[in-house]
């Protein structure tokens, strides 16, 4: 079954086509990703799959809902959730309660009761909690619950990110160059966990990668894009041997 | 006719708008600053004038130089103190600085001059324009304001796109971290660009108080509010929007209180900076600027 | 799964503080005034230190929690101040149970405030940073000019409105004009007490706390840190953002109550920029998102003045100074630096380094 299925994603900036019919589809459960050199437009597809920009053409269909055109917050409700290139927290919170605002729309309960600490305020905020920790562990972050997001080390608050974007409980997860500035057994620890949260969750990941160990090491597929278009998409083996592949890498 | 005589008023009330709103153009486009003490700089630079004219007995010429050299001064004082070291800091802690300085000339200027306003005399000697038989009159300051501004305006643009400051400057407000690499010198531009804003605020100083000529600790903050609202109305960062902004906001002004009601007149242009903001937030001639994810 | 201590509230030691701070400086001012030992000059103080600080960590919740500078705090101060007002005055007669009109008063006030609260925000908080800032200035004004123009009476027929004299609201034999524009209100029932204003204080600092502690107050303070992330998982920005303005909106409006209850006339041109600018440097002085430093900072700003002369004279000079002097201080790179070297913690540091060397060379 597919879980994402993107046509024809256009779109253009002044003039320069950033994306240009763009075409994937990712099936449940796949670890897919998505190489290419600087500039090739990989975020622009993050930014197009997420709400931030809307396509000028194309259809985006997430397990079988339109999305397209949609905002990123209903896109976020439809199943789907990211990181960014350049971390993006909540620094001035604590690390629990950045995995607890991702909870934010599953457990609800009014300003109100919030205010006025009703019974519901104590009983859903205790439930938080406890599904907070439980995601910080998958991580590796729960002694570090207390500390303020901006305090941790690179390499965590990388996995913060991602595990703030689990707690919105996603079909599918965009990960934007989750290795960027990682020492290699980070990198290889960071794999590892991406490894064991799929099984975990049963979830469907689209990462932007220019680590090629990390991509070949663990993605099911391939999808490579050069100047906003495809270039090579299928199996490791086969793209990452692509003469063409090879070529806008190393250049003639 | 007395609509024709309301609209020149407009236009030149509109043309210090102008002037004034230069500076926060050229200083928000630049350093990325609301400089909130920019309004504050007119009063004191009236209160210069007054001194040299009214107390010490000097021409009115050399008062307005004193003036523009004084107010220049200040702005680079101002600069260097309270706004160069927090290039860094997140916008909000400039902003509140730059309403501590604002606040601070105010109240400075209210100590040492005193509560009580001072009536600026004119440093224009031009005498009125009369005409349609007499049924239209044009002020001298009026005659002097309007094509000062157009000077000043075009004298400006001038140097902006030719000369080699004026593009560092536009270099500048389009990347700063780029503009480093290129080799200029961010700091000095910055410093440029704070001191052309005073030396334009001096002139509008002489220029609006030699019209309105209540000179009060207060009397710059309301105008320089103003001002910002033109510049935000022609499209913040743009020479010529200051100008159309300026212009358009004097002659709403002038016409709001003559027919609509007196009291009102400032709270109409606060209204119209609203709409401005909701209907098209980069004004009549700014650009649109995205955010990068 | 390790256990670990779900503290649902942390930040309760700290609430409790701040709370217990408020009581024993009640408990004080009482004894000193039972034993007749406070001047009337600071008996007089007493209601104004709880508006203004009850105006102040309103204010930082607009400041500091969602993190956007409203320059016209006081226009929702002036806002539940005539309607508080005007409430009490027109029902002086018919509710005779004075708890009950002051409630409804504080009650009412804080909801219109709050309403312009929503109807501003929902203008403003489109806008960002200066642009922001600067429209809630002219807001501000606005509020201020169109009150100071406003007349109100009242008659058998009704309410009358008129923008231009008292004349023109036609009043029949026996009416009563209300609000008399520049003049604004007079004769309002002097309601507010030094008891009234700590237990108002207490439960507006109750009512920010636990918002902020909330799920709503997360929202809030995620949209403050990172905009584009809190809509990467799923926050209503819009949502939130107003929810947190026009909370601290109606909670202006409440210290707006207090005021015009306080004194026998209120007029609108005491709600200016000036008063936005005193509130936002006992927010600035007492710690942006430091809803306890804003208390302090108000007392202290409302208390010092009127005991030291040079405090009086140099009272808005003083204000200045401080909102320049803290941004530097807590921004500048000059200072940064000499913080960490004269940080508490560096001292200790350097004061264990010498007692290990000591020891090494003994």
């Amino acid at each position: 079954m597919d879980m994402l299925s993107v046509k024809n994603l256009c779109i253009s900036f002044g003039g320069l086509h950033a994306v240009d019919s763009f075409n994937i589809t990712i099936k449940k459960g796949e670890l897919y990703g998505l190489i290419g050199p600087n500039g090739a437009g990989k975020t622009t597809v993050f930014n197009l799959l997420t709400g931030v920009y809307k396509p000028d053409m194309g259809q985006i269909i997430l397990d079988g809902q339109n999305i397209t055109g949609k905002s990123t917050i209903e896109i976020n409700k439809a199943g789907m959730a990211r990181t960014f290139q350049n971390i993006r927290l909540f620094d001035n919170l604590s690390v629990l309660d950045n995995v607890k605002v991702g909870l934010h729309n599953d457990n609800r309960y009014s300003t109100a009761s919030g205010i006025l600490r009703l019974p519901s305020y104590f009983r859903t905020e205790k439930s938080m909690n406890e599904e907070a920790y439980k995601i910080l562990e998958v991580f590796g972050l729960e002694d570090e619950a207390k500390h303020h997001a901006t305090n941790l080390p690179y390499g965590k608050q990388r996995k913060l990110e991602i595990a703030r974007a689990l707690a919105t409980n996603p079909k599918m997860l965009l990960l934007d160059e989750p290795a960027a500035g990682m020492n290699p057994s980070e990198t290889d620890e960071l794999m590892e966990t991406i490894t064991r949260l799929r099984k975990l969750y049963d979830i469907t990941i689209l990462l932007i990668e220019h680590d090629m160990k990390l991509v070949a090491g663990i993605c099911e597929k391939i999808f490579v894009l050069n100047f906003g278009m495809e270039l090579a998409n299928g199996v490791p083996q086969d793209v990452l041997n692509d003469p063409e592949v090879i070529k806008a890498y190393l250049g003639e | 006719m007395s609509f024709i005589s309301y609209l020149i008023n407009g236009i030149s009330l509109g043309s210090v708008y102008a002037i004034i709103a230069l500076g926060y153009t050229m200083v928000y486009g630049i350093a990325k600053m609301l400089n909130f003490a920019h309004g504050d700089v007119i009063m004191v630079g009236g209160y210069i004038i007054f001194t040299f004219m009214s107390t010490l007995g000097l021409s009115p010429i050399l008062s307005v130089l004193i003036g523009i050299i004084l107010c220049t001064l200040l702005g680079l004082t101002i600069e260097h103190i309270a706004y160069k070291p927090l290039r860094k800091a997140p916008s909000l802690a400039v902003l509140i600085t730059a309403i501590g300085v604002s606040y601070f000339l105010q109240n400075m200027a209210l100590l040492i001059a005193g509560a009580e306003s001072k009536s600026f005399s004119s440093v224009i000697s031009v005498p009125p324009l009369s005409l349609a038989e007499g049924r239209l009159t044009i002020s001298g300051e009026t005659l002097v304001t309007i094509p000062l501004c157009i000077i000043i305006m075009v004298s400006l643009t001038i140097f902006v796109r030719k000369s080699k400051t004026g593009r560092g400057m536009i270099a500048v407000s389009e990347d700063k971290d780029a503009a480093v690499l290129m080799g200029i010198n961010v700091n000095k531009t910055i410093a440029i660009t704070f001191a052309i804003g005073s030396a334009l605020a001096a002139i509008a100083s002489a220029l609006m108080f030699s019209t309105y000529s209540n000179l009060s600790s207060t009397s710059g903050a309301m105008p320089g509010i103003k001002a910002f609202v033109a510049a935000v109305f022609g499209g913040i960062g743009s020479v010529p929007g200051a100008m159309i902004g300026g212009i358009l906001l004097g002659i709403i002004e002038i016409i709001s209180r003559a027919y609509i009601s007196t009291q009102l007149g400032d709270a109409i242009v606060f209204l119209v900076l609203i709409i401005v903001l909701l209907v098209k937030p980069t004004g009549i001639l700014g650009k649109k600027i995205q955010e990068k994810v | 799964m390790k256990t670990k201590i779900l503290n649902v509230n942390k930040s309760m030691g700290s609430n409790l503080i701040t709370i217990g701070m408020i009581v024993v400086a009640y408990t004080v001012c009482q004894t000193l005034i039972a034993t007749g030992s406070m001047t009337n000059l600071l008996k007089n103080l007493l209601v104004a230190m709880c508006y203004y600080s009850i105006m102040a960590i309103s204010l930082n919740l607009t400041v500091g929690i969602l993190g956007q500078l409203s320059l016209g705090h006081a226009g929702f101060v002036c806002i539940g101040a005539f309607v508080g007002a005007f409430f009490s005055k027109v029902t002086i007669s018919t509710i005779e149970n004075t708890f009950i009109r002051f409630s409804l008063a504080i009650l009412i006030g804080a909801l219109s405030a709050g309403l312009f609260g929503v109807i501003i925000g929902v203008v403003v908080l489109r806008l960002k940073g200066d642009y922001l800032a600067i429209v809630t200035l002219a807001f501000g004004e606005i509020v201020k000019n169109v009150i100071n123009v406003l007349y109100i009476g009242i008659d058998s027929k009704g309410v009358h409105f008129s923008m231009s004299d008292t004349a023109s609201l036609n009043l029949e034999e026996g009416g009563t004009v209300i609000v008399k524009g520049a003049q604004g209100i007079s004769g309002t029932p002097r309601n507010s007490t030094f008891t009234i204003g700590v237990i108002l204080l207490i439960l507006t600092y109750l009512i920010i706390v636990n918002f902020i502690n909330s799920r709503s107050g997360r929202a809030v303070m995620a949209i403050r840190d990172n905009k584009i992330a809190a809509e990467s998982v799923g926050i209503n920005i819009t949502k939130y953002k107003i929810l947190a303005f026009s909370l601290s909106a109606a909670l202006a409006g409440v210290a707006g109550v207090l005021y015009s209850h306080n004194i026998a006339t209120v007029q609108s041109t005491k709600f200016g920029y000036n008063m936005s600018i005193m509130i936002l440097v006992y927010v600035v002085l007492g710690g942006m998102g430091n809803l306890r430093g804003s208390i302090i900072a108000a007392v202290l700003l409302t208390f010092l003045p009127e005991y030291l002369r040079f405090m009086r004279d140099y009272r808005m000079l003083i204000y200045s100074i401080v909102l320049i002097a803290m941004m530097l201080f807590n921004w500048a790179p000059a200072c940064i630096n000499w913080r960490k070297n004269h940080s508490l913690k560096s001292y200790i540091n350097a004061v264990v380094r010498m007692f290990k060397k000591n020891k090494k060379e003994a």
